[in-house]
């Protein structure tokens, strides 16, 4: 390998560390934009009053 | 944005406005991003151990949090300096690692000092005992930074070369504004994934207790 090689190298190995670094930490907020839908629903269902019983008919 | 336009500015400067070196040649460019790196990874465990004296002083939660974060990002930088130093030893020492000099050695046992931090974390409980016990045990480490950063200076191997001397930098003054944007930029990139990373983590902290409570 030449010079301009190693030095292209060294260049490639630092921005491909940090976008795969970038990559997790964006894949992590995706998974807490989930979480945070989930507890939304959670939250809804909890306020939501709760249904009249039926009254059961018998023949 | 600013982090990706002074990032854009230094190579440029690097690359293509810088001189090339009259001895090192164009390996010498791989010092514009390995220093600054490394000078990054230094601060970052600095300010992960005034985070964790933060926190044995005040005793407030969220400086665990910002010491966590600030050695994660020191660990992520430290490895790209020991990659870009390796990449250029090779290039120049011809062989990728050198144990005869003291700089590399020091800064090696730094970083193996500061990934067993992270084995200590994760080996205790959540709590206020492995807050305390990794504060402690990052502010042991900020003593091998001045140790590490000094070494080359107090050492006499002439091994890894010194560019900053007493009579300031030995290069022209292109290369040192080029030097400097590049720095600038590493360290503007490293707050900001600082940030973002600490935001994250905040954020997790708090679904989990809302989770709880919820449920």
């Amino acid at each position: 390998m030449s010079a301009g090689q190693y030095v292209a190298a060294a260049y490639a190995v630092v921005f491909v560390t940090l976008l795969a670094y970038v990559a997790i930490i964006a894949a992590k907020l995706v998974r807490l934009q989930r979480d945070v839908s989930e507890l939304v629903e959670l939250a809804r269902r909890r306020d939501r009053p709760p249904e009249p019983a039926r009254e059961v008919t018998r023949a | 944005m600013l982090a990706a336009g002074l990032f854009g500015l230094g190579l440029t400067l690097s690359f293509f406005v810088a001189p090339e070196a009259a001895v090192e040649g164009v390996r010498q460019r791989i010092f514009y991003i390995h220093v600054p790196i490394a000078l990054t990874s230094y601060f970052c465990f600095g300010l992960g151990a005034w985070k964790a004296l933060m926190l044995l002083w005040r005793g407030d939660d969220r400086y665990d949090l910002e010491s966590y974060v600030a050695i994660h990002q020191g660990t992520i930088f430290g490895l790209l300096t020991l990659a870009t130093g390796s990449i250029w030893a090779k290039t120049s020492w011809g062989v990728w690692w050198s144990w005869d000099s003291d700089q590399l050695v020091l800064f090696l046992t730094l970083f193996l000092f500061y990934c067993a931090y992270f084995m200590l974390r994760f080996s205790l409980e959540e709590g206020a005992r492995r807050a305390r016990s990794s504060a402690v045990y990052a502010l042991f480490g900020v003593a091998l930074i001045p140790v590490s950063f000094l070494a080359i200076r107090l050492a006499e191997d002439l091994v890894h070369p010194t560019t900053f001397t007493r009579d300031g930098p030995q290069m022209t003054a292109t290369m040192f504004t080029a030097f400097c944007v590049m720095w600038a930029a590493v360290t503007l990139l490293a707050y900001v994934l600082y940030r973002v990373e600490l935001a994250g983590k905040r954020l997790d902290r708090d679904l989990r207790e809302l989770r709880e409570a919820l449920q």
